[in-house]
C-alpha cells in the first residue's frame, strides 16, 4: 500500500521555512556559504565548536536570551543564558586546565539530560579536549570497552552511576586520571566533586587557537564485528550542524526547541546541544523518561515550536492514544521532525491528525555527523520517505554485490536506477563527515570505496530523488533508536559458563522496532532450564545493562553455520520471523 | 480480593523476574524510580506493564503509568488491583 503525499497549504504559525525551493536551495549552495554563517574566533584564531555555540551570542544581543531551560526530574525549572552559560563553561575548561589535562586529551561523559552534560562537553571543546559521551543506560562492560578503547583521560558522572558501573572496573582502566561526580552524596575514594571544582574555577576563559581540522568529538557506535568503532569528529563539523539546523530542523532565531535525544548517543550531542546553540535558540532538556501525559506537557507549557524525536517514542505516544495528546494545547508546534529509525507512513499520518503537523523523517548516522537526508518543512512530506539529500549532500545507490555490500568490479561500483534496492553512498565532503574510526585504519578504508562513503544502509530512491530505507547491509540491531552491535552480545554471553556459543540478531518489535534476540548453544553438561534462561538474562543484562542486553534467549544446540564455521545470523533471524531465507547454499547442513 | 503490601511486593517481584531477573528488591526503598535505581529502561517498563495486564487480566490505562513509577507506587497499585474491575 502507498501512502497519498502530504500537501502542506501555508506555513505553522505564518512563519516561512528556510528553504522554500529545494531544487534552488541545491542549486545555489555552497559550504564556504554556510561557513560564513559562523563568527570564527576572534583575531582569526580558528574555528571552535563552543565560540559559535555559545560565547559568539554574549557579544551580541542574544547574551541575555535563554539558552537552555532545563525540567529536572521532579518538574522543577532551572534556566540558564548564554552568558551564563558562557561562565560555567569557562569554569569547566579551567577546571580542566587545573587537573592537568593536555589538550586533545579525551573527556568522557556518562551523564543524562542535565545542565552539567551542557557544562561538560562545551567546556571541554573549550580547552580543545575531545569529547566522549556514553550512554548513562550501558552497563559496566560496554562502559569498559569504551574508556579502554578510546582513551579516557576523564570521566564525568553521578555518584550512582559510579557506584554502579563504574567503580567495579575502575582497575581495568589504569588510563582514566580523573573520575568527576557531579550533585551531592558520597566522595569514593578516586573521585573528585565536580560542583565544588566548578564554583572554585575562574570564570573566564580565552580559546585558544583551534584548527577547523582538531578533533572534537569521539561517538562509539555498533558494527557487526569487533569492538565498538569510535567515531572521530572535527570542530569544523559545526559548519554542518548549523547548516542542518537551518535546512533540515528548520531553525528560526525565536524557536523553542526540543531534542528528546539521549546525550550517549551523536543525535544528543549535534542536535541536542550543538546545532540549537549554535543556531541561537531556546533549547528546553527533559530530565525525565519517556512518559506520554509528561512529554505532551512539555511541549505545551514549554510553547515548544521545533521538536526532534525518534520513531520509538512517537510509537509509545501513539499507544497513549488521541485523549492524551487532545488534553494539551500543542498549537505553537510548528515543525516535527525524526530519526534513529525508519518512520512508518501511519506514524507520520497519526502526527498530522495528533499534533496538528506532519512527522518529517530525517536519516544520518554517526559517520556523517550531521543530517544528510530529509523531508523538509517547506516541501510536501512523504510518509514512508526518508527524504531527499539536504543542499550540499550528494547521495546515491550502488549495486550490492553477494556479501549484501555496495559490489566492486574491475575497480569501480556501479549506480542503480530508480526503484532498485541498493547501498546508500554518499560523496565525502560535507564539513561533519567523519575523519575516521579511532585506532582502525583498516575500518576506516573499507568505509570508502571509488570516491563514495558507504553508509551499510540499503536503501531505494524513486524517479523524483526520494529515498526510502529497505534495511540494513550488515547485522548491526536498531533497537529503540540504538545501534547494537551483536558481536558485542555474544562476547558477553560467551563468558557464561554454560555457554558454549551465542548468535545475535533483531526481532521485529512494534514499539521499539526491534527488539535482541539471543540464540544460544550451550555446553556439554549444562541443561536448557527456565532458570538458566533467566540466569543468562540477569547476566547479560548485569554487564551490558538494559537498553543493549537480549530481551529474548532462546536454546537452541544447531546454530546455523557457514561451511567455515561462521554463525549465519541472517537465518537466526528468519527463523524469527524477521527475514526470508534467502540464499543458503553456502550453509552447512545440519 | 485486595492483596497485602507484603504480597504484592512478591507479585512485582514474580512480574520483573521474567523481565529483569538480576534485580532484587529486598533492601531496596519504596521511593527508588524503576527506570532510575533499577535501571529498567522504557521497553523493560512496558512490557513490565503488559505482563501486569496478562496476569492480572485488567487493563491497565496509560493515565496510570506515573502512579508505577517506583518500586512502592508500583506495589500499592498492585495492592488495590481487583481483578474483577
Amino acid at each position: 500500500m502507498t501512502w497519498a503525499t502530504i500537501t502542506k497549504h501555508g506555513w505553522p504559525g505564518g512563519i516561512e521555512p528556510n528553504i522554500t525551493d529545494y531544487d534552488a536551495a541545491c542549486a545555489s549552495f555552497s559550504w564556504d556559504a554556510a561557513r560564513a554563517r559562523l563568527d570564527g574566533l576572534p583575531g582569526g584564531r580558528g574555528l571552535n565548536i563552543a565560540h559559535e555555540a555559545v560565547d559568539r551570542h554574549v557579544a551580541g544581543p542574544r547574551a541575555d536570551r535563554v539558552a537552555l531551560r532545563w525540567i529536572a526530574r521532579d518538574g522543577q525549572v532551572t534556566e540558564a543564558t548564554y552568558a551564563e552559560l558562557s561562565v560555567s563553561t569557562n569554569r569547566f575548561a579551567n577546571v580542566l586546565d587545573t587537573l592537568g589535562v593536555a589538550p586533545g586529551e579525551r573527556v568522557f561523559t556518562l551523564l543524562g539530560r542535565t545542565p552539567a552534560l551542557f557544562v561538560t562537553a562545551l567546556g571541554t571543546l573549550k580547552h580543545r579536549n575531545v569529547l566522549c559521551p556514553l550512554f548513562a543506560a550501558f552497563g559496566p562492560e560496554p562502559i569498559r570497552r569504551r574508556l579502554d578503547g578510546g582513551d579516557g583521560r576523564v570521566l564525568v558522572t553521578t555518584p550512582a552511576i559510579y557506584r554502579r558501573k563504574v567503580a567495579p572496573i575502575r582497575d581495568a582502566l589504569p588510563g582514566l586520571r580523573h573520575v568527576l561526580l557531579v550533585g551531592d552524596g558520597a566522595q569514593p575514594a578516586g573521585t573528585e566533586p565536580f560542583d565544588d571544582l566548578l564554583a572554585s574555577a575562574r570564570p573566564t576563559f580565552a580559546i585558544p587557537s583551534t584548527s577547523p581540522h582538531d578533533t572534537a568529538l569521539l561517538h562509539f557506535t555498533s558494527g557487526t564485528t569487533g569492538t565498538p568503532k569510535g567515531v572521530v569528529h572535527v570542530h569544523g563539523a559545526v559548519v554542518a550542524h548549523l547548516e542542518t539546523g537551518r535546512s533540515a530542523l528548520d531553525l528560526h532565531p525565536d524557536d523553542v526547541y526540543w531534542c528528546t535525544a539521549d546525550p550517549g548517543w551523536v543525535t544528543g550531542i549535534s542536535y541536542g546541544v550543538v546545532a540549537p546553540l549554535a543556531a541561537g535558540v531556546t533549547t528546553v532538556v527533559d530530565e525525565g523518561d519517556f512518559d506520554a501525559d509528561r512529554w505532551y506537557g512539555v511541549l505545551a507549557d514549554h510553547r515548544v515550536t521545533v521538536w526532534y524525536t525518534a520513531p520509538t517514542a512517537l510509537r509509545m505516544l501513539m499507544r497513549a492514544g488521541p485523549d492524551a495528546a487532545r488534553r494539551h494545547d500543542l498549537s505553537h508546534l510548528r515543525f516535527v521532525a525524526s530519526v534513529g529509525e525508519p518512520l512508518g507512513p501511519e506514524v507520520v499520518r497519526w502526527g498530522q491528525e495528533a499534533l496538528g503537523v506532519p512527522i518529517h523523517d530525517t536519516w544520518w548516522q554517526t559517520e556523517t555527523g550531521a543530517i544528510m537526508i530529509a523531508n523538509l518543512a517547506g516541501a510536501d512530506v512523504h510518509p514512508g520517505s526518508m527524504g531527499r539529500p539536504l543542499p550540499g549532500i550528494e547521495a546515491t545507490v550502488l549495486a550490492r554485490g553477494p556479501d549484501g555490500r555496495a559490489a566492486v568490479r574491475d575497480g569501480s561500483v556501479a549506480e542503480v536506477g530508480p526503484g532498485i534496492d541498493g547501498e546508500l553512498a554518499l560523496r565525502p565532503g560535507w564539513p561533519s563527515m567523519f575523519q575516521g574510526y579511532l585506532h582502525d585504519e583498516e575500518r576506516t578504508r573499507a568505509a570508502f570505496e571509488c570516491g563514495w562513503y558507504l553508509t551499510g544502509d540499503v536503501v531505494r530512491r524513486d524517479a523524483e530523488g526520494w529515498y526510502r530505507f529497505v534495511g540494513r547491509a550488515d547485522d548491526v540491531i536498531t533497537s529503540a533508536g540504538h545501534l547494537i552491535g551483536p558481536f558485542e552480545v555474544e562476547t558477553v554471553l560467551m563468558e557464561h559458563p554454560a555457554v558454549l556459543e551465542a548468535g545475535v540478531v533483531g526481532v521485529p518489535d512494534p514499539v521499539a522496532g526491534e527488539v535482541v534476540k539471543a540464540f544460544v548453544c550451550l555446553r556439554p553438561g549444562h541443561e536448557a532450564t527456565e532458570e538458566l534462561r533467566l540466569e543468562l538474562l540477569g547476566f547479560a543484562r548485569s554487564r551490558l545493562g538494559a537498553a543493549v542486553a537480549p530481551r529474548q534467549i532462546a536454546f537452541d544446540q544447531h546454530l546455523p553455520k557457514t561451511s567455515s564455521g561462521k554463525i549465519v545470523r541472517r537465518l537466526l533471524k528468519a527463523r524469527s520471523g524477521g527475514l526470508p531465507d534467502g540464499d543458503l547454499s553456502t550453509l552447512e547442513v545440519p | 480480593m485486595t492483596m497485602s503490601a507484603g504480597d504484592a511486593r512478591a507479585a512485582l517481584t514474580r512480574l520483573l523476574r521474567g523481565i529483569a531477573p538480576e534485580i532484587d528488591l529486598v533492601g531496596i526503598d519504596d521511593d527508588a524510580l524503576l527506570q532510575d535505581e533499577l535501571e529498567l529502561d522504557s521497553i523493560d517498563f512496558l512490557n513490565l506493564v503488559t505482563r501486569l495486564s496478562e496476569t492480572t487480566g485488567v487493563d491497565v490505562p496509560e493515565r496510570d503509568y506515573p502512579e508505577l513509577a517506583t518500586v512502592g507506587g508500583f506495589v500499592a497499585y498492585l495492592a488495590r488491583l481487583d481483578p474483577s474491575r
